[in-house]
């Protein structure tokens, strides 16, 4: 017999971005205050949970068609190139560099390669917390 | 020309042995090795000019310059006559082989290999100056030896024999080389000659009994003394011509040759003295009167050798005592280390022939068994001669040279008696008891080699051979030492002269300038003095005893076979085998509990120590902050929640109450102000919850599923013990701060250098963003491990197929 969880399906709809959301938030605002690419990435993780427990493994695999281990060498790579970068303009590996720029939209923001980092960290974190419970959900 | 170079000629030859084997097949490959040592022999014979006027000659190649690790060949007078001996009787010893085995059954390509480099260990042994090098010779006799002890390597007892004299050997190298470490570390060189030059310096140094103990067990295991004789016998399962030379000649006088070598460094020490000549003396005894018992012609002779070689250390011992009497009482000492030297050379001579004429005797009647033998003499009447001429000299009976050595060996061991210093004087007595009932011994022994094998009935029905008188290639080496054994008897100052007194000279440094200073005159008649008595007792007595043997000799059975020495050597083979296999089996349990047992065991037990030792422990309540409510109420919840974890009932629960534990730490780092880490564990606390319920369906039904976890009080007084420890560890730490903490520099820059607000992001991604690199990249493994764990299972499908 198949369980009607159209509150919860319903309900995870909305949650969803909210919570999606509020992890972009917290891992832009990681400089300069709690939060960053870790724990954004966990809350990101926590929101597809949500979305795995709401529906099933398939539904969510075609919802957000991404192979995450690729995500995961994604963000090893841009968290890798970031450090490496610094090597050329010759200064030592891992040297970040930021300034302001006054961007069309935002208006001035100032911009930090460090940020490039912690996107390295929450591709990372998202890929590979969702690879492990993906492939533990999915065995039968 | 640099004559260092020749120690390794042999070993070079070595390399074309087995080409000239496969390709010259009609001629013998012994022949090429044979002239490898004369002419080696013919070479060494030049710096005889130089030794007799009491000169040396040295010639260093250079190896490990920065460690100061030189090959140094020295030529004195005692290296000389070892050179001598090694290639001398090594050549007619190659000629012995070249007839005694066989070119097309034989694998002559390793025999002569093994017996190169046997050549070269031997040379390097006695020329070496450096202690390090002497020792790499060492080590490579025991090698060259082990191979060819095990030449018929598919007989049981060749590979017993092989690993014995193996074990026991490199046992004696290893104790030998710290013996000299610490020998290099007393004097601060390498160089023998320039030890013996600060002998003095060296009396009453801390390292000096332990070195001079090491070396001397070095010395006793590879010539053979008690208790360490055992491997001699058992190495008689090689072919002959290896019997003959390595361990009767060469290989087992190395141990007299380094005794001899570094008594001028250790006489002045009274426990050489008594070591040497009592284990010497004990082995005399102690091989002679088991020779008496053996069936096998061979193991006669190796229980010979170990008698003889004890007879020749006690003389080594007994000239040490030469440094500590001066006068016309040293005269008498000096006369051992001249006796000695020249046993040594006599030794050489009759024990090879002996060992060749027992060879002869096996190959052509089919057995060594001396109780089928009997009645030779008129079939092989050369080699009876032979072995008559050596066993006679063994005897010490005239007209052959081993008469005049053992006079030599009674007159020196008539004069330990007065010998005042040590206790001698009382316990002196001793010496020439024990010598002259050994020496009875021997002569009984000496007797039963050659009568029991060469005369009395034939027993033509139990030889497996009709016996005829060997080739005249085999009986030439035999009849050349045999004939050197008479020769001896008639000059013997001319030998003295010639090689004992340089050796003397090399021995007992310090005491002498010029060989001819050693004025011992060796001469058949001394007239009758107590030692001519002694040999009349001993001919009286042996006589009696070897015409009654067959009465007393049963006398033999009574020691039980478990009561022997090599029972010991058996038990303690067996006992490391098994005993530590038992010791790996009782800690190893395969246990991961075990090992978890005695990693946190030690873990508290050391750290405690280290505490209490260093006295490190302290508290500092000034250090602690203020106690707020919201920090107690929390820190009780997270105690309930252990507890809960610890005594739950099912694993759900545990899993539940570990979820509590993680959520009040979150609180935890709530209350004491660090939202970035309260996140994070929120968040992974409740990921990795819900991860523990997922694998929670996949737990098998176990038995203990279900169960509470079984109270166990070892493992209750380690986890207090390591929970105790750890507490007190980090009381002490925190009230111990010796640098003030690099936070400052955080706060101060964290705006000014990194742009950022929140310390801790900025610490992870841009001031120690390494660490973070690293941990991502330990995430992202996790991830695919967990990945090819499950779903890359081919080896359990492979399995359950096999199963079908």
């Amino acid at each position: 017999m198949k369980t009607n969880d159209v509150i919860l399906q319903t309900g995870t709809k909305v949650v969803f971005f909210i919570i999606f959301l509020f992890s972009i938030h917290i891992f832009f605002a990681g400089h300069f205050a709690p939060g960053g690419g870790f724990v954004g990435g966990l809350l990101t993780t926590a929101a597809i949970v949500l979305l795995l427990l709401a529906f099933d493994l398939k539904t969510v695999q075609k919802a957000l068609p991404f192979n995450f281990m690729i995500v995961v060498a994604v963000g090893l790579l841009l968290a890798l190139g970031t450090a490496a970068g610094s090597i050329l303009f010759d200064v030592p590996f891992f040297t970040h560099a930021y300034d302001d720029f006054n961007l069309p939209l935002f208006g001035v923001s100032s911009l930090h390669t460090a940020m490039i980092f912690d996107a390295g960290v929450y591709l990372v974190v998202v890929g590979s917390t969702i690879t492990m419970i993906q492939t533990i959900g999915g065995d039968s | 020309m640099e004559f260092v170079l020749l120690i390794f000629l042999p070993i070079v030859a070595a390399l074309f042995v087995p080409f000239l084997y496969k390709t010259v097949k009609n001629i013998h490959t012994g022949w090429f090795v044979f002239i490898i040592s004369a002419a080696l022999f013919i070479y060494y014979l030049r710096f005889i000019e130089k030794t007799l006027n009491g000169n040396v000659d040295t010639s260093t190649l250079s190896w490990i310059p920065s460690l100061d690790i030189a090959f140094i060949a020295y030529i004195d007078g005692l290296s000389l006559l070892f050179s001598l001996l090694i290639t001398g009787i090594g050549a007619l010893v190659v000629l012995y082989s070249i007839f005694y085995l066989d070119k097309k059954r034989e694998k002559l390509n390793n025999f002569y290999v093994y017996l190169l480099m046997f050549m070269t260990a031997m040379l390097g042994i006695v020329q070496s100056d450096h202690m390090i090098t002497l020792y790499l010779f060492w080590e490579l006799t025991s090698i060259s030896s082990f191979l060819l002890i095990g030449y018929w390597y598919t007989r049981d007892r060749s590979r017993f024999g092989a690993l014995k004299s193996m074990m026991i050997t490199v046992f004696g190298g290893l104790m030998m080389l710290g013996g000299l470490v610490l020998l290099s570390i007393m004097g601060d060189t390498y160089s023998i000659r320039e030890l013996i030059a600060n002998a003095s310096s060296f009396i009453g140094h801390d390292y000096f009994t332990l070195a001079l103990v090491l070396v001397l067990l070095g010395a006793f295991t590879k010539s053979a003394q008690f208790p360490f004789y055992i491997w001699l016998p058992d190495a008689m399962e090689a072919p002959t011509p290896v019997s003959a030379y390595l361990h009767s000649a060469t290989m087992v006088k190395a141990g007299l040759y380094l005794v001899a070598r570094f008594t001028p460094i250790f006489a002045s020490s009274e426990v050489w003295i008594w070591l040497v000549t009592g284990i010497g003396l004990l082995t005399l005894f102690w091989g002679s009167f088991f020779a008496v018992k053996q069936t096998d012609l061979k193991a006669i002779l190796a229980f010979s050798t170990v008698s003889q070689l004890g007879l020749i250390m006690s003389l080594l011992g007994a000239s040490a005592v030469a440094y500590h009497v001066t006068g016309a009482d040293a005269a008498i000492f000096k006369f051992a280390a001249f006796a000695a030297i020249f046993h040594l050379i006599n030794h050489a001579m009759f024990k090879g022939s002996l060992f060749m004429v027992a060879g002869i005797v096996d190959h052509e009647t089919g057995t060594r068994d001396i109780r089928k033998l009997g009645g030779l003499m008129s079939i092989m009447p050369v080699s009876f001669t032979v072995a008559f001429i050596g066993s006679m000299s063994m005897a010490g009976l005239p007209p052959f040279g081993g008469f005049l050595s053992k006079e030599l060996f009674l007159t020196s061991m008539l004069a330990l008696r007065d010998f005042e210093l040590f206790n001698f004087a009382t316990w002196g007595i001793i010496f020439p008891i024990v010598a002259w009932v050994a020496s009875v011994f021997t002569f009984v022994y000496s007797f039963y080699f050659v009568f029991k094998t060469f005369a009395g009935k034939r027993k033509m029905q139990s030889l497996p051979k009709e016996p005829k008188e060997t080739s005249l290639g085999m009986l030439l080496s035999p009849v050349v030492l045999a004939a050197i054994v008479v020769v001896i008897f008639f000059i013997p100052n001319l030998i003295g002269k010639m090689f004992v007194k340089p050796a003397v000279v090399a021995m007992q440094s310090g005491l002498y300038n010029h060989p001819d200073e050693v004025t011992v005159n060796v001469s058949a008649w001394h007239g009758w003095s107590p030692e001519l008595m002694m040999t009349l007792g001993i001919i009286a007595l042996g006589a009696f005893l070897f015409l009654t043997m067959s009465k007393w000799q049963k006398l033999y059975d009574i020691q039980p076979q478990y009561f022997s020495l090599n029972a010991l050597y058996d038990t303690l083979m067996v006992f490391g085998e098994s005993g530590m296999n038992r010791l790996s089996r009782f800690y190893m349990t395969g246990l991961i509990r075990t090992y978890l047992v005695y990693m946190f065991a030690f873990i508290a037990a050391i750290t405690t120590a280290a505490l209490f030792i260093q006295d490190a422990f302290a508290v500092d309540m000034e250090s602690f902050s203020p106690l707020n409510t919201y920090g107690i109420m929390t820190a009780v919840i997270l105690v309930l929640a252990v507890v809960m974890v610890l005594f739950a009932k099912t694993r759900l629960a545990a899993i539940i109450a570990l979820g509590g534990v993680g959520y009040s730490v979150a609180l935890f780092f709530v209350i004491y102000k660090a939202p970035d880490l309260a996140l994070t564990q929120l968040v992974i606390e409740t990921v990795s919850v819900a991860l523990f319920l997922l694998a929670f369906h996949h737990l098998p039904a176990l038995k203990r599923h279900g169960e509470s976890t079984k109270f166990r009080l070892g493992n209750f007084i380690i986890a207090a013990a390591v929970g105790i420890t750890m507490t007190l560890l980090a009381l002490s730490a925190h009230s111990q701060k010796l640098i003030p903490s690099i936070s400052q520099y955080y706060k101060d820059t964290v705006f000014t250098e990194a742009a950022g607000g929140n310390i801790v992001n900025v610490i992870l991604v841009d001031y120690r963003g390494f660490d973070t690199l690293f941990e991502i990249a330990v995430l992202a493994i996790a991830g695919i491990g967990v990945y090819s764990m499950i779903r890359l299972r081919l080896s359990r499908k492979e399995n359950s197929d096999e199963n079908k």
